[in-house]
């Protein structure tokens, strides 16, 4: 190797430093074992850029979140107004701002398909238990962040956004409740003390938990390797140098493949940011335009659009304990999804016809409910989410009964399916 | 790195060759170059144009220079030897309204001077003159210390026991003991490296000044 290079010449030099760093720290072999040498099935196809766009929004919120809290004041007298000297006066202040707010719908928009893309694919079956595991509490994670950074405007559907969800807390019994609400609040009210621990929690602790269950979550997928639409574990096929036949190395593949991706995804995002960043209400609801008021509740009060199923969900049910129990039961029950789903066949392609009829419902209800979560609840729409409830909650069982004797709709390939483009003439 | 690649299953031609297709048959060097180069210029001009936006988030806001904003002063009232401070971006201004005796010794003692002609560009053009004023008698600076930022004092006394026999009258800083003259002209062999400095200023009319623009500027 070295007799190719001429002493001094500039890959000599970055041979060496990589060498020198190799030898202390091992970076050739971390590249190579996530990026250069992992390898990701060749079949990937536009439901596998979610995953990268997350990472991309993580980084979006990251850096606007920075340069948000040098002129944010986490003050219950002045964080409103501080929130306006950012959109009024600071040099690009209202980007970086409605970068973060937008940010924050996105998330959910490219973890929803990210986790829609894992139950069609039966991306959570084993071995990879553990990877959905920790793609949910990622999500948890998620929401935790989101309803924390909502209050941090002071805006009037913050707090009143606040003062419910941690009213929820109190359908606790035993008194348990009322003590974890009057803690979680550090005062009788929602106040300045409120805000100041959730911008604790939003800017520091939450982020850091983020960040080691995004590491988790990649260390676990470079671990199992990465599933494919065809649900077919490509390390069963390897050659003689012990590579997938089907993988193809991570870089330069699918970094090229993803690149497109996040610029498409950047467009769009971009798109929002500069000319419909409240997006009607759904992003940044009219209600936050104006200061928080502890007198005075909103005339309609509804979450952010992401929180909206679950909301749904803990209206549906006409008992506080019980609805509050059913709404975090919807999101616990989908942590148990890979044992519950007993069927050896991963991917909807496939799979029984009834699974996919039963996916499909469970997403069309997921939306149903989302869009029930908005609305004020009336006599037509409560009874709509009872039994949007009842598709949720019934999903489970029977999934659990039926996936036990699954019969493949057709039989499942030994090898991925796939279309590549002709290669070039005498390239083969 | 011989790892054969076996395809098996499929078309040969719809299977991608994992080795062929990282091997550098059929490359075209120049052509991969200028790609890779177009790439990182594109590449390097995105990263350039997002890094805008947050760099010059960091930059005074608009709040901070409407704060920034001229001063004016009513200087209608002050009395022969007095000092006014007046705050112009956060930073203290002093105006003195010196006496003839005063003035008389800016021209004394200027061998003891670091800069006595102001040649270092500490003042607007219309003030490197003798006085360092537009007026005579009116001294506008900044009071704050060339040296490290302190804000000396004023010292219109004369030969005090501090200060020795020799002071005619100044500026001084307690910090590190700089000294300055009438003028805010820096005396040699102190800390300070230069003269204080005048901030832009002009006189709307006899008695009312405005510290923060230029003479002539809108007029």
């Amino acid at each position: 190797m070295s007799a190719n290079i001429k002493p001094g010449s500039a890959a000599g030099s970055k041979n060496g430093l990589l060498t020198w760093v190799d030898e202390r720290f091992p970076l050739t072999k971390l590249l190579e074992e996530h990026v250069t040498k992992y390898y990701a099935p060749k079949n990937f196809n536009l439901w596998y850029v979610f995953g990268v766009l997350a990472m991309v929004v993580l980084v979006i919120q990251i850096v606007t979140g920075i340069f948000l809290t040098m002129n944010y004041k986490p003050d219950g007298a002045k964080a409103f107004a501080s929130v306006e000297y950012i959109m009024r006066d600071v040099n690009f202040g209202w980007l970086i701002r409605y970068m973060h707010s937008t940010g924050a719908s996105a998330f959910f928009v490219v973890v929803y398909l990210h986790m829609f893309r894992a139950l069609m694919y039966g991306s959570y079956k084993k071995p990879r238990e553990l990877l959905w595991v920790f793609g949910m509490l990622i999500y948890v994670a998620l929401m935790a962040e989101a309803f924390m950074g909502y209050l941090l405007p002071w805006g009037q559907m913050s707090y009143w956004g606040a003062q419910v969800i941690i009213s929820l807390f109190g359908a606790i019994p035993f008194g348990i409740g009322d003590a974890v609400t009057l803690w979680l609040k550090g005062d009788y009210i929602v106040s300045d003390a409120t805000l100041n621990r959730f911008f604790a929690l939003h800017v520091i602790a939450v982020p850091l938990v983020l960040l080691g269950l995004v590491v988790g979550h990649i260390m676990a997928l470079h671990e199992v390797g990465s599933n494919n639409p065809d649900g077919i574990e490509i390390k069963k096929n390897k050659n003689a140098a012990g590579i997938p036949k089907d993988g193809i190395p991570f870089h330069p593949y699918y970094t090229v493949k993803d690149l497109v991706a996040i610029v498409i995804f950047l467009i769009v995002f971009f798109a929002v940011v500069f000319y419909a960043p409240e997006m009607g209400g759904y992003f940044l609801e009219h209600a936050n335009f104006i200061p928080a008021d502890p007198l005075k509740t909103p005339e309609h009060i509804a979450p952010v659009w992401y929180f909206t199923p679950f909301y749904a969900i803990l209206r549906a049910v006409p008992d506080k304990l019980g609805g509050v129990m059913a709404m975090g039961g919807a999101i616990v029950v989908l942590f148990i999804l890979p044992w519950l789903d007993r069927s050896p066949i991963r991917s909807i392609r496939y799979r029984a016809n009834w699974y996919r009829i039963m996916l499909f419902v469970f997403a069309a209800n997921f939306l149903m409910l989302g869009y029930l979560g908005i609305k004020p609840a009336t006599d037509l729409y409560t009874l709509m989410s009872r039994i949007g409830t009842l598709i949720y909650f019934g999903y489970f069982p029977l999934l659990f009964i039926l996936s036990r004797n699954e019969k493949p709709r057709k039989p499942v390939p030994d090898r991925v399916t796939y279309n590549a483009h002709a290669p070039a003439e005498g390239g083969a | 790195m011989s790892a054969t690649s076996d395809n098996g299953a499929g078309s040969p031609r719809g299977q991608l060759d994992l080795e062929s297709s990282v091997s550098t048959a059929g490359l075209d060097p120049k052509r991969r170059r200028t790609l890779v180069r177009g790439m990182a210029a594109v590449g390097g001009l995105g990263v350039a144009a997002v890094a805008w936006p947050f760099v010059t988030s960091m930059s005074p806001s608009a709040r901070a220079k409407a704060a920034g904003a001229p001063v004016e002063a009513d200087i209608g009232k002050l009395g022969a030897g007095q000092l006014l401070t007046v705050e112009w971006r956060g930073k203290p201004v002093w105006i003195v309204n010196r006496t003839e005796e005063q003035l008389a010794t800016l021209d004394a003692d200027t061998a003891r001077l670091s800069d006595p002609d102001s040649g270092q560009p500490m003042q607007p053009d219309y003030a490197a003159n003798a006085t360092r004023s537009i007026k005579p008698e009116f001294l506008v600076v900044v009071g704050i210390c060339t040296h490290l930022g302190c804000s000396p004092t004023y010292r219109p006394d004369l030969a005090p026991a501090d200060l020795g026999d020799d002071w005619d009258g100044g500026f001084f800083c307690p910090c590190h003991g700089s000294k300055f003259d009438l003028a805010g002209r820096v005396y040699a062999g102190v800390p300070a490296p230069t003269n204080l400095e005048v901030p832009p200023y002009r006189f709307v009319e006899d008695g009312l000044i405005v510290v923060g623009e230029d003479q002539g500027a809108a007029a």
